[in-house]
């Protein structure tokens, strides 16, 4: 990604609206809206990606977290009872405790993020990321690639058998 | 590549822009004459009766469920259908069609499960739910 002021200029927007809609979760009382600002901040994560030159990330991001985890979130939301007047889960927590609690963390974080030698590059490649991933797919990681579908396999049973229990009781 | 993700930024902006200029035109030629009933929802005409965010049947919520499992399993699978070409012109197409297969199977296993177990039909005879429920989310 070239260094202009436009690129910049995009990075900040889409940083503002992960920023923003993850705020928009965090403050909204209700849930569904919730619900519908988390597909900002997952778009901005996406947008976030591309600057980073993962570009199958990105649309894999897109793919999965907004078509498929964030439908499934909404359905689990119209599940709920009361969707409307869904109260604060915990308030045995005040906001002065839970201030200090997120600063520390944010602290920590923010030393992690400045102290750490973080392996960079000049430039970052201009070029898909998909091939070298099914190349690897195909050749040295083919073992994770095939676990990965019995994975997958264990999740959907186990997630119809817990999700059927519920439906009789 | 990146001209492909500008391409993407360019049709939001497009999307954002018509879709704002579209209710701004809108909003500088209506009349403007707010009314009470005019912000109910349509409901075919019928005067609606309570909240349009019922509870959902749990059957969307499965549908859901399987649907993810299934896009995760596309999105693994897309990278090496995008390299199998190379692979079939150097002479492993085979082994790269095996692995494939292999894949899917597995995952195969599970819809089989999912279907025998009837947890695809819409209604599914449990003694426990009342079809009510199902009539209303329709």
């Amino acid at each position: 990604m070239p260094d202009s002021a436009l690129s910049v200029a995009i990075f900040y927007a889409f940083a503002l609206l992960t920023v923003g809609s993850a705020a928009a979760v965090a403050f909204s009382s209700n849930i569904v809206y919730s619900a519908f600002a988390l597909m900002g901040t997952l778009f901005g994560v996406a947008a976030i990606y591309v600057f980073l030159a993962a570009d199958f990330v990105a649309a894999a991001q897109v793919l999965i977290y907004i078509g498929g985890i964030l439908v499934l979130i909404l359905f689990a939301v119209m599940l709920t009872h009361r969707i409307a007047t869904i109260d604060v889960s915990n308030r045995s927590v005040g906001r002065v405790p839970a201030l200090l609690v997120v600063g520390g963390v944010a602290a920590v974080m923010s030393y992690a993020v400045h102290h750490t030698a973080w392996p960079t590059i000049a430039t970052l490649p201009d070029a898909p990321s998909t091939y070298a991933i099914g190349n690897g797919f195909l050749g040295p990681y083919v073992l994770p690639f095939e676990l990965a579908s019995f994975v997958l396999l264990a999740v959907l049973i186990g997630a119809i058998v817990i999700s059927r229990k519920e439906l009789k009781s | 590549m990146y001209f492909d993700f500008a391409n993407v930024l360019v049709f939001l902006l497009l999307g954002l822009g018509l879709s704002g200029m579209m209710l701004g035109l809108g909003r500088l030629l209506r009349p403007s004459n707010p009314l009470a009933p005019k912000l109910d929802t349509y409901e075919c005409g019928e005067p609606p009766t309570g909240s349009a965010w019922i509870n959902f049947n749990i059957r969307f919520y499965l549908v859901a469920l399987i649907f993810v499992i299934f896009d995760v399993e596309i999105a693994f699978m897309y990278p090496v259908v995008a390299v199998f070409r190379d692979w079939l012109l150097s002479g492993r197409g085979l082994y790269a069609l095996a692995e494939l297969l292999l894949f899917i199977g597995v995952l195969a296993i599970g819809l089989v499960y999912v279907w025998v177990k009837r947890d695809l039909e819409w209604v599914k005879q449990l003694p426990a739910e009342q079809p009510t429920d199902l009539s209303r989310a329709a």
